[in-house]
């Protein structure tokens, strides 16, 4: 097993890793506090080609692979966590297309998602239908050539700045989740509008907005791969997103943690440094080894759906295991820096409360322990 | 227009306790430290790429170093150079600012014609800001150094000079030499598209035998000036202070300068 970066890999991340020590980790306590959304970061972004990376290169992106996007990605999060999900969100988009996507689909929307002219979205989640997303309450009807949609969404992230949504609805009602379709939208489409931010624990820069449609009509050409396919969208997109959202928490938890390890370092008490006691060793060893317990899990998901395999399981076990650790490695951040680490003016705080979203988005640790079950009592 | 940029590839001032010294030559082993690209360089590369993409042209890299100066120029193609140039040569060994202009100069006759010649306005490594003016005179063209802010109009140049206690607004005919500061720009981080693309593209590499030159005027012995010593320095010893009242402390003050013989 050769777990070395390619020199293409290893260019990427040098550049990227300036851009966010200069640019990203900067801003991120700042737009944390204001809650406003961080344009600059995401036209840095787009600057760099990085929306891009695993898009083909005949739709504007670079079509390079999905462990190259976790490295990415990873990265980001750890210097702004909400820069890495408003860039994780787009893989939610951008992946479905490739997938599902007729050559009509892919060419009108994957370019704009290429090069960061047009951020992505994918609308699931509704008041009713949460980690029941066979649920879903908002109907498409069929009408002459048309879709009409009628429902409302909630928390989707990217929502109202992005411009192009991936949206489920139900078109089947007596089929529950058989009846279920994906819709290609646009933001400015009659009868589609926002409505309610709602306020976070963290991650307040992370525009998460209700989705409203009022007899919002769509063509039929806008349906993503069939009628009644979307359940088998939602299900294949989350698949891959659970890699980004894993991802994400991963590096939520190497900046908490780094920050932990140089507080050890200089904070004394006792007349040592407190990185001499054992107890804050073990803690600080604990952070480090489930760190990189959670890299591999997640490398390797990205490894296997480079190479068409089945990744799933490892999505989920990634997805599970570094979002539940992130949560550790956060409080256990606090701890060490204790009083301190109670306070904003110390950013641990912030990473203990953004850890929290990712044990509940793409599917919460109950979901995940569910489906990996389910995967591994069918195998042999 | 086509432009001609530059750069020298410098240490990491954040490397700096691992950087070593060559006792013989009394200057740093290159090798031994990260490299960078001399970050005022980077303004002038991003202040060329800019005029090229106003109006048109060609934006041609040029550095003089060991091997590993590659890395640099590589950098600078991925941020959207069109050609890059390493002049590599183990006899350029040693060489000080008189001998590198006069290297770099003869590197650029190579090159060809060009209009503007940018340099950032010193390296941080040597700091002496000697080499920008050594190559205008070499090339005998005009100079304008430390420009926060340039403009080009058809065959004029008007720049305008950071001086230490006042701006300097100046205008000359092109070709000319330019040194920027940093106020002239922010550079651009290369895209991905850029460093990809910068990987295919070859850079060329030139001894001292591709170039026209006078061998007594390149590497140690072309070089009037020598480093005697590079070391770093102990750090001052705390000063005393004086506490009291005035007039009284300026007494004792003038008493312990006349104790020192200061005068």
């Amino acid at each position: 097993m050769d777990f070395t970066l390619s020199s293409d890999q290893r260019m990427i991340l040098e550049m990227l890793d300036e851009v966010c020590e200069k640019e990203f980790a900067p801003r991120a306590d700042e737009i944390s506090e204001t809650g406003e959304f961080p344009s600059q970061n995401v036209k840095k972004l787009a600057e760099l080609d990085l929306f891009g990376i695993t898009i083909p290169k005949e739709f504007g992106g670079l079509g390079m692979d999905y462990v190259t996007w976790t490295l990415i990605a990873e990265r980001i999060s750890k210097a702004c966590a909400t820069t890495g999900l408003i860039f994780g969100a787009n893989l939610l988009c951008s992946y479905p297309l490739e997938e599902y996507g007729t050559e009509e689909q892919k060419k009108k929307f994957l370019p704009p998602l290429a090069s960061g002219q047009s951020l992505g979205a994918f609308a699931l989640t509704e008041p009713e239908a949460g980690s029941d997303a066979g649920n879903v309450q908002t109907t498409a009807r069929k009408e002459n050539g048309h879709f009409v949609l009628n429902g409302t969404k909630i928390f989707i992230t990217n929502g109202e700045v992005a411009d192009i949504y991936i949206v489920i609805a139900s078109t089947h009602k007596k089929s529950g989740p058989r009846g279920l379709t994906a819709f290609l939208l646009e933001k400015g489409t009659e009868g589609f509008s926002f409505g309610q931010h709602f306020e976070k624990m963290g991650l307040s820069a992370l525009p998460n907005v209700e989705l409203i449609f009022n007899d919002c009509r769509v063509p039929t050409s806008s349906v993503l791969l069939k009628e009644r396919r979307g359940f088998k969208v939602a299900m294949g997109t989350f698949a891959a997103g659970r890699i980004g959202v894993g991802i994400g928490a991963l590096g939520i938890a190497e900046a908490a943690f780094e920050k932990a390890r140089a507080y050890a370092r200089e904070r004394v008490q006792f007349g040592r440094p407190i990185s001499s006691f054992q107890a804050v060793q073990h803690m600080l060893a604990d952070m480090a080894t489930k760190i990189e317990a959670a890299k591999y899990l997640l490398y390797r998901a990205a490894w296997h759906l480079d190479r068409g395999e089945a990744f799933e399981q490892l999505a989920s076990m990634g997805k599970l295991y570094a979002s539940e650790m992130a949560m550790e490695v956060t409080t256990k951040a606090v701890q060490v820096f204790g009083g301190y680490g109670y306070m904003k003016d110390y950013p641990v705080e912030r990473y203990m409360r953004e850890a929290k979203l990712f044990e509940i988005i793409e599917g919460t640790s109950e979901i995940q322990r569910g489906i990996i079950a389910n995967l591994i009592l069918k195998e042999r | 227009m086509d432009i001609v940029v530059c750069i020298k590839q410098v240490p990491d001032t954040e490397e700096l306790p691992h950087i070593r010294v060559n006792p013989e030559t009394n200057t740093l082993v290159r090798e031994s430290a990260k490299g960078i690209i001399n970050p005022f360089d980077e303004n002038a590369i991003e202040e060329a790429l800019r005029l090229r993409d106003a109006k048109g042209g060609r934006v041609t890299v040029i550095s003089m170093g060991p091997p590993q100066a590659e890395e640099a120029l590589r950098k600078a193609l991925a941020m959207g150079a069109d050609q890059a140039v390493l002049i590599s040569d183990s006899s350029l060994a040693g060489s000080d600012t008189l001998a590198t202009s006069y290297t770099l100069a003869m590197g650029i006759k190579k090159i060809g014609s060009f209009s503007l010649l940018i340099l950032g306005k010193q390296a941080i490594d040597g700091d002496t800001a000697q080499v920008g003016p050594g190559l205008a005179e070499w090339l005998r063209i005009p100079q304008i150094t430390y420009a926060r802010k340039i403009e080009i109009n058809g065959n004029k140049i008007r720049a305008e000079r950071a001086l230490e206690d006042a701006f300097e607004k100046v205008e000359s005919t092109l070709p000319c030499l330019v040194t920027v500061t940093k106020e002239i720009n922010i550079p651009r981080y290369p895209s991905l598209k850029g460093l990809l693309s910068a990987k295919k593209k070859e850079v060329l590499v030139w001894s001292a035998d591709d170039l026209t030159l006078d061998r007594k005027r390149i590497g140690l012995e072309g070089s009037p000036t020598w480093v005697i010593k590079i070391f770093t320095p102990e750090p001052p010893p705390k000063g005393e202070v004086l506490a009291g009242e005035m007039p009284e402390v300026a007494d004792r003050l003038i008493e312990k300068l006349r104790e020192r013989e200061v005068f």
